[in-house]
């Protein structure tokens, strides 16, 4: 990686772009989130999707005591805010919106999220704030090739570089030769964009003859989509940067709900804007600390659409060990995985994530898998079909077999369960446009919810 | 004095022998010999054909992963005691066999089996040594069909 970034080391000798907020010793940083949540559940009354559920438990702002006080409240799911659709969350009246974001999702229509002005500001303190937490300065140029639009990733952090000082080149997302002109015309430092699109503009680059270690970027802000360390090894060094991950979700309000800094030991959680629990996603219960569970959002400070409880169907960890960079701040893990795809193998929670991460380690490996779960007794039975393809192959049996147990082994080590590996012929798993299925669950539907 | 052997993939499941061996009978090809180790998942099936480069370039346009192998045919004496008396002297030089099998056809008082080595050259330099008789491609097509 280049020295440009400077000693990744020490964090403790990187500038803290909102020192006070970011710093505040952990009492004070909690009585504060207490504060408001109490207002917030004052705020929420003027929803009537909330306001008839705390009605309905008799819940005020008088039984909030404590923080954990937050499990006393309802939450929101994404269909919650499809039946609110388009702006039945508003806590405020329509005129004192400042603009209004949507999230497609990969199903259905889209939902909107709506900001007033403070709403605006606080989203650029926040984005500017992980930026600056992952080595972005005011002298820096930064290119960002996030789509502009309804999606929050661009205008998102796009106003968090304006806020931090830094000249914006809003060449958004796309047209990969452009984006690799124009850095070579303006010598941005920082390049904003999803992880793939930065692998994507290497490539490009190499196409074009070009040494993608020698384009100007020498940082990296990416997000938008899950990625592994391993991705980001992969760019650091096609790229010659360093990256930084952050996470947040329109729902809640885009970019800014997390970033890294220069420990790149997990992502600062801004915790005076967002309360966040880790939930067993079927028991709805506080996982244990460090464990990967749900995580639970409720917006502290948001004005025109506050949720409460979002249920994000995310998975990821919480540490709340302090962090050499001297932000007080809770931090989470990446995100290892979505409720939706979750299985329950034999009681233990299985992500075809976790699947997909073992094959990866076994060099060779395809992508094409798929997960197979039955019950033919009463115990549960996972079959992990991996296409054979011929950097795997030997006409030797024992290589073959060693080839499954390697599997098996990693698929034991990082999901935590046994599994039967079925190597198959090529192109023999389906393969589908866009989002693969990995998943075909033989269990009756009543088992499974048992 | 190698020869090269075929090694496809299959799943083991009824009728997936067959549509490879099809697949290179369509383009005239004969089998001179095979050899299929399974598990209950999957299969290996190893071919020894005359024109294998065609044969892989078949296989592998219909959608098989082909491996090329080189192997060893050694004649051996058609007795009881024949093969034993070979595998004292490959075991007496430390070398290794990955499997082995029969080809399908014998010559007046002999039997070529083909063997898989680990290190196939110092394998044949062995049974040469020995005063066996290696089996190279040219002389193995020269006699069947």
């Amino acid at each position: 990686m280049s020295a440009f970034i400077g000693n990744l080391e020490r964090p403790d000798q990187y500038p803290i772009w909102d020192e006070p907020a970011e710093t505040l010793p952990r009492a004070e940083l909690e009585r504060l989130q207490l504060e408001r949540l109490r207002d917030l559940v004052v705020r929420i009354s003027r929803v009537p999707f909330y306001r008839d559920q705390l009605n309905h438990r008799d819940i005020g702002p008088q039984n909030i005591r404590s923080l954990a006080d937050v499990r006393k409240l309802p939450f929101t799911t994404k269909a919650d805010m499809r039946r609110q659709h388009p702006l039945g969350l508003l806590a405020v009246p329509r005129k004192s919106l400042a603009r209004i974001h949507g999230s497609s999702g990969t199903t259905g229509k889209p939902t909107f999220v709506a900001y007033t002005a403070k709403d605006l500001e606080t989203w650029s303190t926040l984005c500017a704030r992980f930026l600056v937490a992952g080595g972005v300065k005011p002298e820096h140029t930064a290119q960002v090739a996030f789509g502009y639009g309804l999606f929050t990733g661009g205008f998102g952090l796009h106003y968090g570089l304006e806020r931090v000082g830094t000249t914006v080149i809003p060449a958004a997302a796309g047209n990969t030769r452009r984006q690799i002109e124009i850095m070579r015309d303006l010598a941005p430092e920082v390049l904003i964009c999803t992880p793939s699109y930065a692998l994507t503009i290497a490539d490009g680059a190499r196409e074009l003859g070009i040494d993608p270690r020698a384009l100007p970027i020498r940082i990296g802000h990416f997000g938008g989509e899950p990625w592994t360390e391993d991705m980001r090894r992969e760019i650091e060094d096609a790229l010659d940067i360093a990256a930084f991950n952050n996470y947040g979700l329109s729902e809640v309000i885009g970019p800014g709900v997390s970033g890294e800094c220069p420990a790149r030991a997990g992502m600062h959680i801004q915790e005076d804007h967002f309360l966040v629990e880790c939930l067993d996603p079927e028991s709805l219960e506080p996982v244990p600390e460090g464990e990967p569970g749900e995580l639970v959002i409720t917006t502290l400070t948001r004005e025109a659409m506050p949720m409460v409880r979002y249920r994000t169907r995310d998975i990821a960890r919480l540490y709340r060990e302090p962090c050499a960079c001297g932000r007080t701040t809770m931090r989470m893990s990446r995100v290892t995985g979505r409720t939706d795809d979750m299985l329950i193998i034999r009681g233990v929670n299985v992500f075809p994530s976790q699947i997909e991460e073992a094959l990866l380690r076994v060099e060779g490996t395809t992508p094409h898998y798929l997960i197979e779960v039955s019950r033919p007794a009463t115990l549960d039975e996972v079959h992990v079909k991996v296409e054979i393809h011929p950097e795997i192959f030997s006409d030797r049996m024992d290589r073959m077999q060693t080839l499954c147990e390697r599997i098996s082994r990693e698929i034991q080590a990082v999901a935590g369960i046994r599994a039967h590996v079925d190597l198959v012929e090529p192109r023999s798993i389906e393969r589908f446009v866009g989002k693969a299925k990995r998943v075909l669950d033989k269990r009756g539907v009543s088992e499974q919810e048992s | 004095m190698k020869l090269q052997q075929l090694s496809l993939f299959l799943e083991n499941r009824p009728g997936r022998l067959g549509a490879p061996l099809e697949a290179i009978a369509a383009e005239g090809i004969n089998i001179l010999t095979l050899s299929l180790a399974d598990t209950a998942q999957f299969g290996i099936l190893r071919l020894i054909v005359r024109e294998w480069d065609k044969a892989k370039q078949v296989l592998e346009d219909a959608g098989w992963v082909v491996n090329l192998t080189e192997v060893v045919a050694v004649d051996l004496l058609d007795r009881p005691g024949g093969l034993a008396e070979a595998l004292k002297i490959l075991e007496a030089a430390n070398l290794n066999i990955e499997y082995m099998y029969a080809f399908s056809l014998r010559r007046g008082d002999k039997a070529i089996l083909i063997f898989r080595f680990e290190d196939p050259d110092r394998a044949i330099q062995v049974l040469l040594d020995n005063g066996l008789h290696v089996v190279d491609g040219d002389e193995l097509m020269s006699f069947v069909p």
